[in-house]
């Protein structure tokens, strides 16, 4: 027990005496311990929360063509539409008798840089795995008037509530489009989902037909709606028709019928499949991330190795003085693999502060380029191999200058010069 | 055969050194020489003529080439190193010139280090010892916010604070003032007395030698310091 006694007193003497290579050493390694954190916990929530992401939806039908550019665009709304498919698709898929709900989106318009998806009330009815909720004083759109539903961070951003109005305008570019003449007015915002739902501004889809200067496609030929002139379905079209089955079954086997047979659209599923080789297909950069990130280690252990090896050549005397006060050989190893361990696990403590800065910097990045938000306070097994990992690796960087505090010559140092 | 009874027995003690120049030089050649409990001796000797080296001898700070050092019933010489270290800080004390205290710590921590290496740390008669030494109000103080006369006595109360049975002593007032070394002397002697440990103060200081009933000449011990005069 004195002996801990006598450990503790001279790590802690030591260590605040040393204080600014002290401080320096804890925060080389603490930035370590963050970015080591970082890379691997944020990975990690990245891709539960991007494969969470879909709003309770199984698969996307879309235009014929790269399955992750339609996720990417109709579940987190980025990237350009690949095309659109023919109503007539909406409605035979929607009548298939494995899909459980389908839900049209039609998409190219924006409101100061928030994407518009025309779609229909079902959007907002309660279905498996997710419910959106108006917050209050709010309802859903009337499929057949200007009006709009707006996500959370949509009306954040654009500053729109119940009763504002706005004209939408061509295309998603922020700024500088050209704006369409219809006016739209908010009836209600919806309550925060933290998915890309929030981003969204949602309007009718017949108001996506009818908007000015938009040409319909459906039957091959060009096709402009008129005012109080029914369309026909022939040449209607959307961008995206969101699917949930009965079953996972009922969906591998539409998912074959479509990918194999069909030549005008792409069916992707599962959704968490399709991002789940987003993330494969970044797993290199993942790599290099956690490469860079035990580089950093690696340097930190270096720093911790090199700041106690020239204190010890200053210490000598002090050694000297506490070996002929009776401190054996190995509790100086002992004091120096301690200071090492403690500084270690100093910069392990702190590099959880600094994962926590990064964490809510990636994660507002990540919330305000897709909606999605990650969960900070999710558990990663990182969280525990990462202050042991470090306290071990700066216990072995104390095994050198150890090692010289161990050789000290007692006799020598203990001189008067010395 | 060592005795059990004495605070101090060397035997045959001899350390030898490489000059610089080549060749082996014997700086300590001590065939016998022992201490009682309680008995306190002088050794006088010229600079350079071993004294210190016999004193690291025997405080296990050096090792010999020959002979053995026991103290209170404890062969230094032959006790595996971490026991070693041990024994010699339950049972030695070690006073030098320069005091060498610990500079980052406290006048207390100073004095409860030397005790955790030993029998344990016992605060209240680290306390008491430094009260005795007249340092009650300076326990919180670091030693460079100390005179050099209250540095030395911190030095002392360290080296009693562990209960020794053996006390050594080099130089121990060297860098004071006589009036101050004559008190610092007292203090060590006292303080001894009251312990029983054994004390041996080397010095070549003709005022601190007087004080003792007990002076020997280090080349009445040593054989190599005979030699080399010869």
């Amino acid at each position: 027990m004195s002996l801990l006694r006598a450990v503790a007193l001279i790590v802690r003497r030591s260590l605040r005496q040393h204080l600014v290579s002290t401080s320096i050493t804890v925060l080389t390694t603490a930035l370590a311990a963050g970015l080591v954190l970082s890379v691997f916990s944020i990975h990690a929530q990245t891709y539960a929360a991007f494969a969470g992401g879909a709003g309770g939806f199984d698969a996307v039908l879309g235009a014929r063509g790269n399955q992750l550019q339609l996720v990417l665009n109709a579940v987190f709304h980025l990237e350009a539409s690949a095309g659109n498919i023919p109503w007539s698709a909406y409605e035979e898929v929607a009548a298939d008798p494995r899909v459980k709900l389908a839900i049209p989106y039609s998409m190219g318009d924006s409101v100061q840089g928030q994407r518009i998806v025309g779609t229909t009330t079902a959007m907002f009815e309660p279905r498996d795995g997710a419910r959106l909720e108006l917050q209050p004083g709010g309802r859903v759109f009337d499929p057949h008037r200007g009006e709009a539903v707006v996500g959370s961070y949509a009306a954040a951003a654009t500053g729109l509530t119940v009763g504002s109005t706005f004209h939408p305008a061509h295309g998603v570019v922020e700024h500088g489009a050209e704006s369409h003449a219809e006016e739209y007015v908010v009836t209600g915002v919806l309550a925060p989902t933290n998915t890309p739902i929030d981003r969204v501004v949602w309007i009718p889809i017949e108001g996506v037909f009818r908007m000015g200067g938009h040409v319909l496609r459906g039957a091959g030929e060009d096709f402009e709606a008129h005012p109080h002139e029914p369309i026909p379905d022939a040449h209607k079209e959307v961008s995206a028709v969101m699917l949930q089955f009965h079953s996972p079954m009922a969906g591998f086997s539409l998912e074959q019928e479509i990918n194999r047979e069909a030549t005008e659209a792409t069916l992707a599923f599962p959704v968490g499949r399709v991002i789940a080789e987003l993330f494969d297909a970044l797993g290199w950069a993942s790599r290099v991330l956690e490469l860079v990130a035990y580089l950093v280690v690696l340097i930190s252990t270096g720093a911790i190795l090199a700041a106690l090896y020239n204190t010890i050549n200053e210490r000598r005397r002090e050694i000297a003085i506490l070996r002929s006060l009776g401190a054996s050989r190995r509790f100086v190893f002992s004091v120096v693999i301690a200071e090492s361990s403690v500084i270690a696990l100093a910069g392990a403590v702190l590099g959880v502060g600094v994962h926590a800065v990064i964490l809510s910097v990636t994660a507002e990045v990540i919330r305000v380029r897709t909606g999605v938000v990650l969960d900070v306070f999710a558990f990663h097994s990182a969280y525990v191999w990462m202050p042991v990992g470090m306290v071990f690796l700066g216990a072995l960087a104390g095994v050198a200058p150890a090692a010289r505090a161990y050789a000290t010559d007692v006799a020598n140092h203990l001189r008067p010069h010395a | 055969m060592a005795s059990s009874e004495h605070a101090l027995d060397v035997r045959g003690l001899v350390k030898r050194y490489r000059a610089p120049e080549g060749g082996i030089t014997t700086v300590v050649d001590v065939p016998a020489f022992t201490l009682m409990p309680g008995e306190q001796v002088a050794v006088r000797g010229a600079s350079g003529s071993g004294k210190t080296t016999f004193l690291n001898l025997l405080a296990g700070i050096l090792e010999p080439d020959a002979g053995t050092v026991t103290v209170a019933g404890h062969c230094l010489t032959t006790t595996p190193a971490a026991r070693r270290d041990r024994v010699r800080a339950q049972t030695l004390g070690y006073v030098v010139q320069t005091f060498n205290l610990l500079q980052g710590y406290t006048v207390l921590e100073n004095v409860l280090l030397g005790m955790m290496f030993g029998r344990g740390a016992d605060e209240r008669f680290a306390r008491e010892l430094l009260t005795r030494v007249g340092l009650e109000r300076r326990m919180q103080y670091r030693p460079h916010e100390l005179s050099v006369g209250q540095q030395q006595r911190v030095a002392v109360a360290r080296a009693l604070a562990g209960r020794p049975k053996l006390v050594l002593a080099d130089e121990p007032t060297g860098n004071l003032d006589p009036a101050r070394a004559a008190e610092a002397l007292a203090l060590i002697r006292g303080l001894c007395r009251e312990q029983n440990a054994a004390l041996l103060v080397v010095s070549h200081g003709r005022e601190i030698l007087s004080r003792f009933e007990s002076v020997l000449d280090f080349s009445a011990i040593n054989r190599a310091a005979v030699e080399a005069a010869a």
